[in-house]
């Protein structure tokens, strides 16, 4: 199939970007989206053009590292997908299809559709890891979690922080991000030691980001390719109003 | 930084305020329409009665019109400053294309319009409350018997507003507007709580979906019942 290809080009960091428009021919439906763009990016290097730039290293929607706006919609039309696991066929021929970076002000474009996403890393920094011992593993089953607790903390654990609900937000709210590590560390036993003072400090770290407020639209839920419910967002406020009374995040 | 303040300058913190003052006002708009039906009937004694009934609390009524100006005014500014950091959160360059992707997101015209309900809502309260509350009375020749004494007739002033079709056409489209904003944020504010699971989830949102649609309907009938009149009793 032969698509229209519309793709913001950015030179750098501080360099103004505007869409540019691309022809790509004898584009095949087994394909993934990637795929496509390599084999365009093969053409516009043997014409000695520059590639189009896009971040990925899985390929198998478990790493977090791409994502590209496609018609508006993060990570693609699809739900439960990463860019990466969205193949061609959901295209056809004649197709115009436009692509975008992550549009967030704590997430500056680093190249065409490259985002730098440190943002994330800072907001797990500041409280999303449990001081555990390390050593000789635990036995499997010392401590007992309940299954629901297992399962809601997995679900949230999940979260592979590609920042597709930072980017569908129309707020840019980094909420489900920040409130599915919360609540994935608030439902197990390992976790209770820095509960309190996680979440504050978590919540903090992501308002100073410059990520948006949540108004509890539910767009991140269904660009999240892990499909992770805003329940969790529910969770961290919760957790949040808890801990406003708690003797930990006070001296903290 | 005492941990309130801190707590109250985090977006969780404003979302815990915006919810807890739009809930309190969505009560006041509950028990607001309660004793407005009574426009419905065809004697306005009841309803002068009523609104007599309201004034003669006297202090009490101050303690709650104050109460009300402050949660109408936080919940205002509190909306209007978390508008603003959406804004200049989505950065310099936005898209040039958005689409939603549609359930289980629930971004609809109601999601969209928060600011602008809102907004129009506060600037129909300026209009509303001078009018009605701060309006022509006693001295301007609305008055009315009640057990002998001499009261302000509302009855007519609402009759006589109504009956101009600008005046009840706008309230109607003000009315629609609340609808809008309590469709999304009633079922919102109890995710603001952090009072939300699965199960209630669907529940709330039926809820606030019901609850919207009457306070709609029953608001915006009152000015289309006056205005069309039909058993022919304001002619
Ligand atoms: C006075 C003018 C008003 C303005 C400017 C306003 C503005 C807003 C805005 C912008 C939001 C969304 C906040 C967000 O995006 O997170 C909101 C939420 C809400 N509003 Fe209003 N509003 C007004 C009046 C009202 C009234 C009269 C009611 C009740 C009858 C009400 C009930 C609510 C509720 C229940 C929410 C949901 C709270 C939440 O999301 O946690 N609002 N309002
Ligand atoms: S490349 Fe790893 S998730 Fe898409």
């Amino acid at each position: 199939m032969n698509l229209t290809l519309v793709v913001w080009r950015q030179s750098g960091p501080n360099e103004t970007g505007a869409f540019k428009t691309y022809q790509a021919k004898d584009v095949l439906p087994e394909m993934s989206f990637l795929e496509m763009l390599d084999f365009v990016n093969e053409d516009l290097i043997k014409a000695g053009d520059e590639p189009i730039q896009f971040d990925s290293d899985c390929r198998e929607g478990i790493c977090g590292s791409c994502g590209i706006v496609i018609n508006g919609q993060a990570h693609g039309p699809l739900q439960g997908v990463a860019t990466c696991q969205l193949y061609m066929r959901h295209f056809h021929d004649g197709d115009v299809i436009s692509m975008e970076p992550w549009r967030a002000k704590a997430f500056p474009v680093v190249h065409d559709l490259v985002v730098n996403r440190s943002a994330f890393d800072r907001i797990i920094q500041s409280g999303g890891y449990t001081s555990a011992k390390t050593g000789k593993h635990a036995e499997a089953n010392a401590i007992l979690v309940p299954k629901e607790d297992q399962e809601a903390a997995m679900d949230n654990a999940a979260c592979i922080g590609c920042g597709a609900c930072v980017a569908a937000c129309p707020n840019a709210s980094a909420s489900l991000f920040t409130a599915a590590k919360i609540t994935h560390l608030a439902m197990l036993p390992q976790g209770q030691v820095e509960r309190a003072r996680r979440v504050k400090r978590m919540v903090e770290r992501m308002d100073l980001e410059g990520f948006g407020n949540c108004s509890n639209i539910g767009e991140c839920r269904a660009a999240c390719p892990k499909e992770i419910s805003i329940e969790a967002i529910a969770k961290m406020r919760s957790e949040y109003l808890r801990a406003l009374g708690s003797t930990e995040a006070k001296e903290d | 930084m005492s941990p309130l303040r801190q707590a109250m300058r985090s977006t969780v913190g404003k979302k815990v305020l915006m919810a807890i003052t739009g809930l309190a006002l969505t009560l006041f708009v509950i028990v607001h329409l309660a004793g407005n039906l009574q426009l419905f009937l065809k004697d306005g004694s009841k309803f002068n009665a009523y609104a007599h009934s309201l004034e003669s609390l006297g202090g009490l009524l101050y303690v709650a019109e104050a109460g009300l100006l402050f949660f109408i005014l936080a919940h205002a500014v509190n909306g209007i400053l978390i508008k603003g950091s959406h804004w200049a959160a989505r950065g310099d360059v936005r898209y040039s294309r958005y689409q939603t992707k549609g359930a289980p997101s629930r971004q609809n015209l109601s999601t969209q319009s928060m600011i602008v309900s809102g907004l129009t809502i506060l600037g129909f309260l300026v209009v509303h409350i001078s009018h009605f509350k701060f309006g022509p009375g006693v001295a301007e020749g609305y008055v009315t018997q009640i057990q002998g004494a001499e009261v302000r007739d509302l009855h007519r002033l609402v009759v006589e507003t109504f009956r101009q079709p600008g005046w009840a056409l706008g309230y109607m489209g003000v009315m629609v507007l609340l609808g809008l904003h309590l469709r999304h944020g009633f079922w919102s504010a109890f995710q603001s709580l952090g009072a939300m699971s699965p199960r209630l989830s669907p529940v709330i949102s039926v809820i606030g979906v019901v609850l919207a649609v009457l306070l709609a309907l029953g608001f915006l009938g009152i000015p289309a019942w006056i205005l069309v009149d039909p058993m022919g009793v304001y002619r």
